[in-house]
Parts: C-alpha cells; sequence; structure tokens
C-alpha cells in the first residue's frame, strides 16, 4: 500500500536542471530500502519555482524539496521516506510568518504559494499528466461529462459568459461572447483552435499547462467544441516545446481512448476530435489570424479583420480561438459555476491570472494570483523581492506589446483594465521586474528589438516603422539623439499603433510609450545630457580612475582588452577613452573601487 | 444583396451591403489611393495606404477591405489620415532605391504618383538602413528589382491565383522581407511559365521586362541587316495607351508607321501568320477529329502556356498542336519563303517582333525547330512597352503619324487573325474554317458568341456537318490548371481546347502597357481592349483565314497545301517536359 | 466514455492515488520513524494505518504522514493524531492491532483512546 509519494518535476525548466536524472536514482534508492510498495514516484508537470529546479515534493506531507541533486537522493529516501526525518538542508524554507507550521516545512505554507490561488495551474505539479485516470481521479472529464449530459450548448454558453472569464492570451476579450459569436453562424464545419504558440519572451504558462495538466486542455476544447458546435480542434504549439507536444499527443491518444474524444461522447451523439500542429516559433503566429494561416499550411501572417473568425476562421469556417490559459480554467468553472469563478477577483476581471515572475527578483517562476492582487504582494511577498539589496525600478507587463509600471504604481492592482489605463497591458503574463540598474531607454530598445525581428513583414507600418523607430532609439542611446527625434520617435509610435495590420504592429510602440511616459527625464538625459542615469548605455559613459584612489598595481591595464589603460607601477593609471570599449573587465578588476563607470 | 445607408464625410449614400468602404467610397466619386489591394486576387490590407477614419473604431481601418455596415460613418480625408498616409509613403520610400528619374516605370509609377499627390515634402525622411538585394536578371524575359519592391505582393496574388504557378512569394521576415523564389533560387531555374503577369500589376519599377530596345536599336543601324518587324494582333489595341489614347483603341495605322518612322525594312503584320496558324490547326484538329487520335486537341499559340503544359501537365503534350506559334510560324516563312522571294541570305535578315507578351522573349530563345538549321526564327522580342520606349526615345510623335499600311507579301491579315488577341478568338477563327472546310458551304453567322467573354473558361458544343465538337476556352493558367484536372478526372470530355496563358488572352498580356491598379479595380482591362479588337475584326474585309489572299499565296507558291511535308518542317515543332523543381 | 457512472468508477479507483496530494485531510496521522521508532516495530504500525484507512475510504479524511524523533523513544512506536480545533493526542507503544482500535473508534468514532495515550503511562 502506498504511503507516500514523491512529485518529481518533470517541466521544461527542471527537466533542463536535471530532474530526469533523478527519477532512476529514487528508483534505486527505494528498491534499496525496500520501500517500493509504500513509496511512489510520479513524474509531474511544473510547480512553479523553476528557478530553485530541480524540484521535488514529498507527499502526503508536502515537503518541498529544491535544487535536488543525484547525490541528495540518498539521503532523501533514507532520513526522509524512512525514517520521516526532513532533510533540512534542502527544504525550501522561505516559510511565511504566520504559516501554520504541522510540524514540516509544507509548500503550501511558503510565501511563494500561500498568496497564489491555483486554478489554471490547479494540476500542475499535483498528477503524472501521462496518467489519464490521475486526470480523472482529480475531477477530469468530470465538467465534460456535466455538460454532454446537463446542460445544453447555450447553458455552457452562459456559464462562460457569468464566469467572467477573459481571454488569457492578450486584450482580454470575454470568452463566453466569442463563444457566443460562433455558435450563432450557422456552417457545415466550425473548429476550435487552442493558441499554444507562446511567444512572450520569458512567459512559459501554457508550456507548463500543456506539461502539466494537458488533459485539462483536451477537456475544455471539447467543451468549447460542443457549445459553439464544432467538432473539430486544433492545437497549435510551438515546435520548440518538445515535452508539451509528446504530452499533449499522448492525452489526446489516451482520451480517444477512453471514448473521451472521438463519436458519440457520454452517448451524447456529440463527436470531437483534436489534431496538434506544430508552429516553427514564429512570434506573430501567436495572433489569431496569422495562426490559423499557418494551420492552413500558409506563410504565417495576419489577414485583415473582418471577417472575424467567428465568422470566417480557419479554412474558411466559423472558427473560436483561445489560448492556452484561458481553456485551462473552463472545466473548473463548468463544473463549480460561474460564481466559483467569478467571486476571484476585480469587477472587470474575474478569476485568477498566471504570470511568469522575471527579471530582478528573488523567486523567478510561475505564479497565479487572484486577479486584484497588488504589484507589490507580487513582487514583494510571492517575489521575495529584488536581489542584492536593490531598489524596485518597473515591471515590465504584456512583453513586447506592454508597457511599464513605476515604482510609484506598485500598489495598482492587477487587472486588464488597470494595467491598459496605465500604458501596459496583461497581455500572456510575463511580468519582469527591474531594478535600479535598469536603463528605460534601453528596456524600451530591448523589447523593440524583439518586435522589428518578429515583424512578419506584410504590412509597412510595423515592417519599416518599428524598423525606423528602434532606429531612433539606437540614436538616442548612442548619444546622437536630438529633442527633435524624441518628437518623432512620439508620432511614429503613434502611427504605428493607428495603421498597423495586427494587434502586434498596434501594440508594438508600447514599450516605447510606456517607458516615455513613466521615465521621461531619463530620455531627456540621454539625448540632452548625453548620459544615461542607469549607466547601461555604454556610448554614453565613460570609465574613469580615480586617482586618489589608485594603488598602481596595474591590474586593471593588464585585464584590458584593449590596451587603453596606461600607467606606471604605484602611480595613479588613465584610461584612454578613445580606446576604451566600456567592457568593465577592469572595474571588476580593481581591488580598490578605484574604477568607476561615469 | 440588401443596401445600406452609410455616411461620407459627412454626406448620405446608399450602397450596397458587403460593399467595401473603398468601392463605396468609388461610387460616391471619392477615390480612395490603394497600393496592395487587387480587385480578388489580393486584398490583403497590407500597405496601409488606403486607412480611413471610421467613427467608433479603435484605429484607422483600411478601406480596401473593410466592409461598410448601417449607419457606418467613414472620414477619408481628416488630418490624421493624410498625415498616415504620408508617414506610410515617407516610410516606403525610406527603403526604396530613389532613382525615380530614370526608372522604367517613371511616369507609370504609383508610388511616385501617391508621392505626388501628396506632396511629400521630406522624401529622405526616415533616413536608416536599406535592403540591399542584387537584380535578379537571370530569367529570359525580366529583371526583378527587389530594391524597388514596395511588398505589395500584387505579382505574389497574380501568380498564385491567376497563373496557378506560385513561384513567387514572402522570404524571411520582418524588415529583411523580400520577394523571391523557394530557397532564393533565380526565377530561371523554377517552374516560371515567363507570363510577365506579374509585370502588368507591379506597381513600381521593381519588376519589368528584360529590355530588348538597344538589341533592336542596334541591328537597325547595321547596315547589312535587313530588319523586319512583325506585330501581334493584340499590339495594335494596346499601344495607344502608351500615347494617351483611350482603353480599347485601335491604332494600326499608327503603329504601322511608326515602325516604318524607326527604319524597319520590312513591317508585317502577325495577323497573316495566326491565319496561316489556323489553316495549319484546323486541317491538324479535323485529322485528329477523324482519327479520333490524341483529343482534345489543345492550341500552342501561348507560350506561356505552352510552358505551362510542359512543367505542370507534360502528360498531356501529346495534345499539343503541333504548330509553331503565330510568332514562330512568321519568323519561320521570313527566313524561309520570304529571303528566297526577295533573293536575302536569311542569315542576314533580322527578325524583329512586337509582342504583348513577355513568354515570347523565351519562346524566341527555344531551338527545338528552327526553319533554317543554325538560326534562329526569332532575332528579338519587343513588349508593347518597350516599342513605346522605342518610340519615343526617336522622337517620333506617334499620335500625329499618318496611318500607314503593312508592307507585303505578309501583310494582310484577316478579322480571324485579329481576334486571335483575346481569349477565345483562336477558336473561333478555327471555326470559321472548320465550318467552311467540314460543310464546303459558306458561313454567314461569323460571330461565335459562346467563345467570346472574359470568362475564364468558357465550353460550347457546335455540331458542323453532322460533327458534333466539344470545345472549351480558357484563359489564365489556373484555370488551364482546373480544367486539365476536369479532364482527367473523367468530369469533363472536350474534342478543342483554345488556352491562353494570361487571363482574357493577349489583349491582358505580360508585355502589354501597364495599368494602374486603380483601373485594374474599377475598369476591365480585358474587356475593353478585346472590344477594340473584335471592333476591328467587324470592320475588316477578310474575316476567313483561309480567305487571306497572302496565305492563299505562300500555300500556291510554297507550302502546297497545310500539313504538307514543307509546313511540316517550317511551321511545326515540339515540346519538352520540365521538370518543376 | 458513453457514461458519467463509467467516468465515476475510474475516479473512484484513483481517488486513492491521488489523494495524498490534496495536501491536510482534516486528520493527520504522524508516525514516529526514526530509527528508535523503526526499531521497536514503527512500521508495521504505519502500513497498517496507510491500508486500513485506505481500506475504510478515509483516504480524503485522513492524512498518514512519518516523522523523526518525538524525543520519548522509550514508548515508540508513537503516533499522533491531530485534528483541527482539538488538542494533539498522542498514542504510544502502538501495535498493528493497536492501531486498528486506534482507527475505529478515534479516527471514526471520534473517542479518544485513553489507555494507549501518553498520559496514563
Amino acid at each position: 500500500m502506498v504511503r507516500a509519494q514523491v512529485l518529481i518535476c518533470g517541466g521544461t525548466g527542471c527537466t533542463s536542471s536535471g530532474s530526469v536524472k533523478l527519477i532512476p536514482e529514487f528508483e534505486a534508492q527505494i528498491a534499496k530500502n525496500g520501500l517500493e510498495d509504500e513509496i511512489k514516484i510520479v513524474k509531474t508537470g511544473c510547480f512553479g519555482l523553476c528557478e530553485l529546479g530541480p524540484v521535488v515534493i514529498v507527499y502526503p506531507d508536502g515537503t518541498f524539496y529544491s535544487r535536488v541533486e543525484e547525490s541528495d537522493v540518498k539521503e532523501i529516501v533514507e532520513e526522509h521516506l524512512l525514517k520521516g526525518r526532513i532533510v533540512e538542508r534542502l527544504a525550501y524554507t522561505d516559510v511565511a510568518a504566520d504559516a501554520v507550521v504541522k510540524g514540516n516545512v509544507s509548500l503550501s505554507d511558503t510565501r511563494f504559494y500561500s498568496k497564489q490561488k491555483r486554478v489554471a495551474l490547479r494540476n500542475c505539479g499535483v498528477i503524472d499528466p501521462e496518467n489519464i485516470e490521475e486526470y480523472i481521479a482529480m475531477d477530469g472529464y468530470a465538467a465534460l461529462g456535466k455538460a454532454l449530459t446537463e446542460m445544453t450548448p447555450e447553458e455552457v454558453i452562459k456559464t462562460v459568459m457569468d464566469s467572467g472569464l477573459r481571454g488569457r492570451g492578450g486584450g482580454g476579450f470575454p470568452t463566453g461572447l466569442k463563444w457566443s459569436f460562433t455558435a450563432k453562424n450557422q456552417a457545415d464545419q466550425k473548429y476550435v483552435v487552442c493558441n499554444a504558440d507562446e511567444g512572450d519572451p520569458g512567459a512559459f504558462m501554457d508550456r507548463s499547462v500543456l506539461e502539466g495538466d494537458p488533459h485539462c486542455l483536451v477537456e475544455a476544447m471539447t467543451i468549447c467544441g460542443y457549445a459553439t458546435g464544432a467538432t473539430e480542434g486544433y492545437v497549435y504549439v510551438r515546435a520548440e516545446y518538445p515535452i508539451a507536444v509528446a504530452r499533449l499527443q499522448k492525452a489526446i491518444d489516451d482520451a480517444r481512448a477512453y471514448g473521451l474524444l472521438g463519436k458519440n461522447i457520454f452517448d451524447s451523439g456529440f463527436d470531437f476530435d483534436l489534431f496538434i500542429r506544430l508552429g516553427a516559433g514564429a512570434f506573430v503566429c501567436g495572433e489569431e489570424t496569422a495562426l490559423m494561416t499557418s494551420i492552413e499550411g500558409n506563410r504565417g501572417e495576419p489577414r485583415p479583420r473582418p471577417p472575424y473568425p467567428a465568422v470566417k476562421g480557419l479554412f474558411g469556417k466559423p472558427t473560436t480561438e483561445n489560448n492556452v490559459e484561458t481553456f485551462a480554467n473552463i472545466p473548473q468553472i463548468i463544473l463549480k459555476g460561474a460564481e466559483f469563478f467569478n467571486s476571484m477577483g476585480t469587477e472587470k476581471s474575474k478569476g485568477t491570472k498566471v504570470f511568469a515572475l522575471g527579471g530582478k527578483i528573488n523567486n523567478t517562476g510561475l505564479v497565479e494570483i487572484p486577479m486584484g492582487t497588488t504589484l507589490r504582494e507580487v513582487i514583494e511577498d510571492i517575489g521575495g523581492g529584488i536581489p542584492n539589496g536593490k531598489k524596485f525600478k518597473a515591471a515590465q507587463t504584456g512583453g513586447p506589446s506592454g508597457g511599464c509600471l513605476p515604482a510609484s504604481l506598485l500598489d495598482i492592482q492587477i487587472d486588464y483594465d488597470n494595467l491598459v489605463a496605465q500604458g501596459a497591458m496583461m497581455g500572456s503574463g510575463g511580468l519582469i521586474v527591474m531594478d535600479e540598474d535598469t536603463c528605460m531607454v534601453d528596456i524600451a530598445k530591448f523589447f523593440l528589438d524583439f518586435t522589428v525581428d518578429e515583424s512578419c513583414g506584410k504590412c509597412t507600418p510595423c515592417r519599416i516603422g518599428t524598423k525606423r523607430l528602434y532606429e531612433i532609439l539606437e540614436k538616442i542611446t548612442s548619444g546622437n539623439g536630438t529633442l527633435a527625434d524624441l518628437d518623432e520617435m512620439e508620432s511614429l509610435c503613434y502611427y504605428i499603433k493607428e495603421n498597423s495590420l495586427c494587434g502586434l504592429g498596434q501594440t508594438a510602440p508600447n514599450p516605447v510609450l510606456s517607458t516615455y511616459k513613466q521615465f521621461k527625464d531619463e530620455y531627456i538625459a540621454h539625448v540632452v545630457d548625453k548620459k544615461c542615469p542607469a549607466g547601461v548605455c555604454k556610448s554614453l559613459l565613460s570609465i574613469v580612475i580615480e586617482a586618489d584612489k589608485c594603488k598602481g598595481c596595474t591590474l586593471c591595464s593588464r585585464v584590458c582588452p584593449v590596451g587603453a589603460i596606461s600607467g606606471t607601477v604605484k602611480n595613479p593609471h588613465v584610461i584612454d577613452q578613445s580606446k576604451c570599449i566600456k567592457c568593465g573587465a577592469c572595474i571588476e578588476k580593481c581591488k580598490f573601487g578605484a574604477i568607476s563607470k561615469k | 444583396m440588401a443596401d445600406v445607408n452609410i455616411k461620407i464625410n459627412g454626406k448620405d449614400y446608399t450602397v450596397p451591403a458587403g460593399s467595401t468602404i473603398l468601392t463605396a467610397a468609388r461610387m460616391a466619386g471619392i477615390e480612395i489611393p490603394t497600393l496592395c489591394y487587387l480587385k480578388e486576387i489580393n486584398e490583403i490590407g497590407a500597405c496601409r495606404i488606403c486607412v480611413v477614419e471610421v467613427k467608433g473604431a479603435r484605429s484607422l481601418v483600411a478601406a480596401c477591405v473593410f466592409p461598410v455596415n448601417e449607419g457606418m460613418e467613414i472620414f477619408t480625408n481628416t488630418p490624421k489620415v493624410i498625415e498616415s498616409r504620408k508617414t506610410t509613403l515617407k516610410l516606403i520610400l525610406s527603403n526604396h532605391k530613389r532613382e525615380c528619374l530614370s526608372c522604367v516605370r517613371s511616369g507609370n509609377c504609383e508610388l511616385q504618383k501617391l508621392c505626388h499627390d501628396y506632396g511629400i515634402e521630406n522624401e529622405y525622411a526616415f533616413a536608416g538602413v536599406k535592403s540591399a538585394y542584387a537584380i535578379d536578371n537571370s530569367a529570359a524575359h525580366m529583371y526583378r528589382d527587389n530594391e524597388k519592391c514596395i511588398l505589395c505582393r500584387r505579382c505574389v496574388a497574380a501568380c498564385e491565383k491567376n497563373q496557378g504557378c506560385g513561384v513567387i512569394g514572402a522570404n524571411d521576415r520582418g524588415f529583411d522581407t523580400h520577394i523571391a523564389c523557394a530557397f532564393e533560387k533565380p526565377l530561371a531555374d523554377v517552374a516560371c511559365i515567363s507570363c510577365g503577369q506579374c509585370i502588368t500589376v507591379c506597381p513600381t519599377g521593381a519588376l519589368s521586362e528584360r529590355d530588348d530596345t538597344q538589341k533592336v536599336f542596334d541591328a537597325l543601324n547595321d547596315p547589312a541587316k535587313h530588319v523586319i518587324v512583325q506585330t501581334a494582333p493584340a499590339v495594335r489595341v494596346g499601344l495607344g495607351e502608351e500615347f494617351g489614347y483611350e482603353m480599347g483603341t485601335v491604332v494600326t495605322g499608327k503603329l504601322v508607321a511608326a515602325l516604318k518612322a524607326l527604319g524597319f525594312d520590312g513591317v508585317f503584320d502577325t495577323n497573316f501568320s495566326a491565319d496561316l496558324t489556323i489553316m495549319e490547326e484546323a486541317t491538324e484538329f479535323l485529322g485528329r477529329y477523324t482519327k479520333k487520335e490524341n483529343l482534345p486537341l489543345i492550341t500552342s499559340c501561348s507560350p506561356g502556356w505552352i510552358k505551362y503544359c510542359e512543367t505542370y501537365y507534360p502528360e498531356f503534350i501529346p495534345n499539343l498542336s503541333s504548330c509553331k506559334s503565330p510568332q514562330g510560324m512568321f519568323g519561320s516563312v521570313a527566313k524561309t519563303y520570304y529571303a528566297e522571294k526577295m533573293g536575302i541570305d536569311p542569315k542576314d535578315i533580322y527578325v524583329v517582333s512586337v509582342m504583348p507578351c513577355t513568354a515570347k522573349k523565351f519562346e524566341a530563345e527555344r531551338r527545338e525547330h528552327t526553319a533554317v538549321e543554325g538560326l534562329a526564327d526569332i532575332d528579338a522580342v519587343l513588349t508593347v512597352r518597350e516599342l513605346a520606349r522605342m518610340i519615343k526615345k526617336a522622337g517620333i510623335l506617334f499620335r500625329e503619324l499618318p496611318d500607314a499600311q503593312y508592307d507585303a507579301p505578309f501583310g494582310l491579315g484577316s478579322g480571324a487573325g485579329t481576334i486571335f488577341g483575346a481569349t477565345g478568338g483562336v477558336m473561333e477563327a478555327a471555326l470559321r474554317t472548320a465550318y467552311e472546310v467540314l460543310t464546303k458551304e459558306e458561313l454567314t453567322a461569323l460571330d461565335f458568341h459562346d467563345v467570346r467573354g472574359v470568362a475564364g473558361i468558357k465550353e460550347a458544343t457546335y455540331t458542323i456537318a453532322g460533327n458534333e465538337i466539344r470545345v472549351a476556352v480558357v484563359s489564365g493558367t489556373a484555370n488551364a490548371g482546373k480544367l486539365l484536372e476536369m479532364i482527367k478526372s473523367g468530369e469533363k470530355t472536350y474534342d478543342f481546347i483554345e488556352i491562353m496563358a494570361c487571363p482574357g488572352g493577349c489583349v491582358n498580356g505580360g508585355g502589354q502597357p501597364i495599368q494602374p491598379a486603380s483601373v485594374h479595380n474599377f475598369r476591365d482591362i480585358r474587356a475593353e481592349r478585346a472590344a477594340g479588337l473584335y471592333a476591328d475584326d467587324k470592320a475588316l474585309p477578310v474575316r476567313k483565314s483561309h480567305e487571306n489572299p497572302d496565305v492563299k499565296a505562300i500555300y500556291d507558291e510554297f507550302f502546297g497545301e497545310p500539313n504538307s511535308h514543307k509546313a511540316h518542317e517550317i511551321l511545326h515543332t515540339s515540346y519538352v517536359a520540365r521538370k518543376k523543381y | 466514455m458513453k457514461s458519467l457512472a463509467e467516468l465515476a468508477a475510474i475516479r473512484e479507483k484513483m481517488q486513492g492515488k491521488v489523494v495524498l496530494r490534496e495536501g491536510s485531510g482534516d486528520i493527520r496521522v504522524v508516525v514516529g520513524m526514526a530509527t528508535c521508532g523503526i526499531a521497536a516495530g514503527a512500521r508495521p504500525v504505519l502500513s497498517t494505518f496507510v491500508e486500513e484507512i485506505n481500506n475504510r475510504d478515509l483516504a480524503g479524511k485522513v492524512t498518514v504522514s512519518q516523522t523523526g524523533c518525538i524525543g520519548i523513544c522509550q514508548f515508540e512506536p508513537v503516533v499522533e493524531i491531530y485534528e483541527a480545533d482539538k488538542e494533539k493526542v498522542t498514542y504510544v507503544k502502538m501495535t498493528p492491532d493497536k492501531a486498528k482500535e486506534v482507527i475505529e473508534k478515534h479516527l471514526i468514532g471520534g473517542k479518544v483512546i485513553d489507555e494507549y495515550t501518553v498520559s496514563n503511562i
């Protein structure tokens, strides 16, 4: 009889930090101690704290072990599994002060988890994603059963509408409304499409769901098919997500084998089947019309709307498209009712949202929080604050389409409308924290560089406009900008927003506009004072040696790759600014703190 | 469809539901500029020059694809709209090779016209990196200069949707996007059929025909050469547009006069060799029809179609007529019969063709069966556009020229030859002759209306002297592909098929004068030019190929009879299967 | 899948296997499993709890886990029962039979078996 389970994260993050090697080692150690019948090993999806991977959780007590190496396994088995003694040195100990510690360090008590509320990610890190029966045990497919046997398609749509769920992939369009559009269009064939072409830099919540709870997506898409009258679905996944693709394919195969996909599901007369299409990783294919064009076998480029996908979508047929996280909420909404969902969140943004925390923050990883949680709670409590005692400067949300929230907005309640009002956006949920060492002009340039690179090249404003915008930013960060350039930059931003063909182009200038709005002084400093206040833009800073601190040790001149530093032993050295490439190697080498960027 | 009420610039209009803002505005007498839009084949909303303001819309909308709906309020000329269009133009210019003064399309460039109309005061705005591409001049018929390309994709649409080839597309992405063949192959190495439809839809000088004008000037200036020229049927109805004539105007007399002014030693009519083609092809058809051999017979006048068949449907090569095209037949008789008659060494005869076609340049370089061993049948091919350029360069005031007559012995053409220039014309010409051959009676109702018109695929069945002849007429190789598939599947059976590569036939050929999208989108170029040819036919004294006195003479003096051994040697050819990749 | 009943059957069958991970049941049974406990026979006690609780479908309500040395080695095997809003109960010198009795009377019946508790030693 199994008394304990060892959950080993098999998400992409932990896989790359070595979780795969842990499994055979656990098996070996458990066998060695004769515990095979008592301890079960389960490979799960992502727990969220990728920073700390590989992650291992021991149930029933829920002990959370982080950065577990192969050599640690023996100790965990002998101490914890055999003798019940937690291996303290591996246990994650960021325990919230008010947590009730039941004699153990429990996962749910950590500050990282205690403020989270897991709906979309509820099964991630909990079940074996490759085992359909484990999903069923967690009430899986019960929502589908309920929808097909007890509800009309109209009732399903009404429930989704009442739940207040909005699209989790970008603009936040009400999901129920979207479904109702497709439902009311008559056609011989309709489709459900799942956008799993997660492209925002740093965002990986969709991958987590696919890897950790693929059946949830299968179930949700089938429900959507029933509600909208579609009998076929496509999941468009990046080919760069091999684990996700493999698990989703297994989930589809298993669902077919269990009769949860295919003909006459739950004897309701409803047929539905699901297919995977691989994307080659073009960012633009996350745009819904480009995604459909790509599924159809053409170059992934957006097409004009109208006609909207609900009228003329995939293969010219009415189509409902949602992203993975949106779908991941559906089974819970159907099973537990609209109120379960709309009791969480703010007035216009219901439920929870998953964010990928990254950048200058202690706990990076995936977090799912109720809408309305403040940015401060996310950064200080869940994220554990900024490393190295640095000051918070801004948080960037919404990826390349989003914007920056400065420190003055730390108490903003995160929801769709509050973010948009501040020039940022929810996007797919990337949340990148920046500290005082970040140059906001450089950040704008960074995001724009991404957009320029990923523009599909179809429409003029995005193809040429973003390139020219980038060139203006380059001019500014290299110290050649003028105030007139700032004006041209701003008007070009508005032009691109107004004139671009698709959402990507229309939002491409957001990182520039929002940093310009929130950190205008930094832009001015770059063009007027020719200074980069954060000391990032290389062309705008010089590295100098303070003569009174320099002991003449010559270390700096020896490390300089371009021979820009000269001086004799025991005499102050000097840097030839015309040769210096500002690499900063000398600063690191100097033992006396005599060298700095000015 | 029901009508909807809309407001454009504050005024009320009632327009058909389903109209785009562009067409609705056009009905209201307002022209919204476009660059990428081509009716039915390129409705992609990409260039953004046609943006307008719509009350309540989040951003500007593309008029070319945005449908009107009840109560919509549209503003086509607000400061925001004008500024946006100007910025779009400036951005395009910032990555455009600006050699506008000498560009082949100067004066007929849609981008240039818009920059002028909108008064772009600083065409060097947004200075930055410019794309650098080598010119692709690999193909026999055209050049592609991507540094002048504005990525409207009209060429891509024409190639794929009208011609069913799809040999060009967008490569790379973002700022690096450019139109090219797969794997950056040169155009000569892909399954391009040389039809030149891409050129006729290009708004700028990015695509142009291979310029052979200097080659022809050089020949004209070479005293050792006897330089003669032939003009295809559709040239007479196209050329006028280059000199300000209304579309559809037939300018045969001035065309001939201009060629004489240029110094050609003989100016001849391809209508003559079109009639010759009918003699050969009608005979070939009756032979095959009697023997029920290799039917349907498919015409071979259109070199774009021939290359399409060789490349995409080589299994239909046995069905192709073995007749050379009228251009080829002309060159063949010029270097044999004409040389003999005039007593000139064929080596010294330089044959120039003026064609509405770019594929004729490719055809001229084929060497399957030249009439004289070691000599090309045709030495140079000029498109209508190139001829116009030569006339302008030579300072010939075209409109002031008195009409002139073609020279003998190839100066006479029948009305049947004239209508070769429009889709269905070859079929109609063949039917006129076949009827009289089969029935031995005079045909009085000469107009075969079923095979006329711009429809891509037309069919008819004629009972002539008790023989039921099932015919089809196709233009645009995409339609050809469709028809051949239906034949392969057994869904359709025909005896005789006319296929022209270009939609509408030669009147809309890849070598014809270029009309801007504003004309393509609101007028039917094919129909207007074809109307000119049909009127020409009607007015001609001889309207049947076999009644052409020059044709009769050449059989009497030289070939004996159609499909004779000599005719086969000189007037017929063969084809090769080509690989797609 | 033709019926909800079929689905429910799979759920029933599997529930015991995943319920461990749902975190805290209302009742927590913690068995001391340090060297002293194991030497005194804690393993069969632990197994008995796990098996019986599963057999009686209590898995959703009761969580069985182990802990290290509780510090009263002479009374091992030691089992502690935690229940929300109630005092912790510590049973000592446990055996598999006593374990079954604790399940029957305490976990199901709600009555503490005083004679096995530490306070009665």
